[in-house]
């Protein structure tokens, strides 16, 4: 990581210098070591505070519809899956990328701060990553775990080392890495497989724990309209807690339908969740749902094919099929 | 007599909506009424330029104010009036209502059915079925705003 960082700080420099770019976006630290948040840097502030760990977790592809209406090229450094947003994003034409430079940054997964606390890792001062090993020095002593127990969910089924859109590459592309393998559907399917009982209970624990931050929202980068639906003024449901389950409900059903087809599955809406709802469950149902019924799709794999849920076939599946599907329960 | 016996007693009629397209089942409709076809008086129709024109926030409002089943009516594939508006509405509902499914609101109590003009007979026998599945399901409680009771 530490490699990664001075070989970013030289490049960006260098990229300052040449005036291929204006600005970057980068990260640096928030309150604590792990609330690494993303921050423009110009040529005129010093790199000295960038920060570049595993706890950069952050897509920085939702900063760039905002910054592309500035003057000048921003630089913005995206690791493989990000790079899906970006994609997708084009598509969307909310970015100019004339005024963008993609650096494509290699990633060995990112860290999540809740599964070191649980493991009992707390009152955290700093973390340090050894290869395998990341260290913390905590109020009570040095404390360690193993890299890959506390992984990013999503890591665990990462999308590959491979960047789907870049300008230039900071070190070259590994052919494959070590992360990945879980099955992203094996949670969903089990849900599936629940009787309606079950799964009404499993989301009435989950959901009912939403504050209505709208964290996930904000976020995430498929959530690009200008105005949301949920800051019309006019829907009654406008900058407000969630009055009762039927509003809970109604805010992760439509969220996570108004990115169906668009959702390329990065999971910033689960890390950023301050009550740990497991919020990707209900886009990768709706993925799982498109794959099964109308193809295999990746949303932000390129910038041109259609999502699935603005095209169609004339022999798609009747609704009805819900029905049979996983026969009775 | 006590309020609990009152309530005991008030036998369960669903109260259910369909959304109907302009161009075929709202006309399907009508030619169920002239043909003196008989379907449940609580399913309220609500027309709608295309089948396409609903709203998943449509859904949901229906279940919230107090719906106990939604049904979509639109012309069948490749008969719509838009040319391509029922093709776009069916690949959105099977998956609004696969994901109602997920979340654990009975599947029984969503559905889309493709009713043309000449289908008189075809629209009350759907609303019939329905009605009937959503009586044997009951009430919906699950996705009902508190606040819309009497």
């Amino acid at each position: 990581m530490r490699e990664i960082r001075e070989l970013l700080v030289k490049k960006i420099n260098e990229l300052l210098e040449n005036g291929t770019v204006n600005r970057v976006i980068g990260w640096k630290a928030g309150d604590f070591c792990y609330d690494v948040t993303p921050a423009v840097y110009t040529k005129e502030d010093n790199l000295d505070d960038f920060l570049f760990d595993g706890f950069c977790g952050a897509n920085q592809s939702k900063y760039l519809i905002n910054e592309t209406k500035e003057e000048g090229k921003v630089l913005v450094l995206l690791k493989p899956c990000d790079s899906y947003s970006f994609n997708q994003l084009i598509k969307e034409h909310r970015i100019d990328k004339e005024k963008v430079y993609v650096l494509g940054i290699p990633c060995s997964g990112m860290l999540d701060i809740n599964k070191m606390k649980e493991q009992g890792i707390t009152g955290i001062l700093n973390i340090t990553e050894d290869g395998d090993t990341v260290k913390a020095e905590t109020l009570y002593g040095t404390k360690e775990c193993d890299r890959k127990d506390v992984l990013l969910e999503r890591c665990l089924c990462c999308k590959g080392s491979k960047h789907v859109a870049y300008d230039e590459l900071l070190v070259p592309e590994a052919e494959e890495n070590e992360l990945g393998g879980v099955d992203r559907f094996s949670k969903v399917a089990e849900l599936e497989s629940m009787t309606p009982e079950e799964k009404f209970d499993f989301w009435r624990t989950e959901l009912s724990k939403c504050i209505r931050c709208n964290a996930c929202r904000n976020v995430c980068p498929a959530c690009s309209c200008r105005t949301c639906v949920f800051d019309n003024a006019a829907s009654g449901v406008a900058a407000k807690v969630n009055a009762d389950t039927f509003e809970e409900n109604m805010f992760h059903i439509i969220r996570a339908w108004h990115v169906a087809g668009r959702c390329t599955d990065c999971g910033e809406c689960s890390r950023v969740c301050p009550q740990n709802i497991p919020l990707q469950l209900l886009n990768r149902k709706f993925i799982k749902d498109m794959n099964e019924l109308y193809g295999e799709f990746q949303a932000g794999a390129d910038s041109e094919t259609k999502g699935p849920l603005t095209a169609f076939t004339k022999e798609d599946a009747e609704p009805g099929i819900i029905y049979t599907r996983g026969g009775d329960r | 007599m006590q309020v609990n016996e009152v309530e005991e007693k008030k036998e369960f009629t669903p109260l259910i909506v369909a959304f109907c397209c302009n161009w075929c089942s709202y006309a399907g409709a009508d030619l169920a009424g002239s043909n003196r076809l008989n379907y449940p008086a609580n399913i309220k129709i609500i027309r709608v330029p295309c089948s396409c024109r609903v709203n998943p926030l449509f859904i949901l409002r229906a279940f919230q104010r107090g719906a106990d089943g939604v049904i979509l009516c639109g012309c069948h594939p490749g008969d719509c009036h838009y040319t391509t508006g029922n093709y776009y509405a069916r690949r959105r509902m099977t998956t609004l209502f696969s994901m109602l499914d997920y979340l654990g609101i009975e599947k029984e109590r969503t559905r889309v059915e493709w009713v043309s003009a000449a289908e008189g007979v075809k629209f009350a026998q759907t609303m019939n079925e329905f009605a009937e599945a959503i009586t044997k399901l009951g009430e919906n409680r699950k996705l009902r705003d508190l606040r819309c009771e009497k």
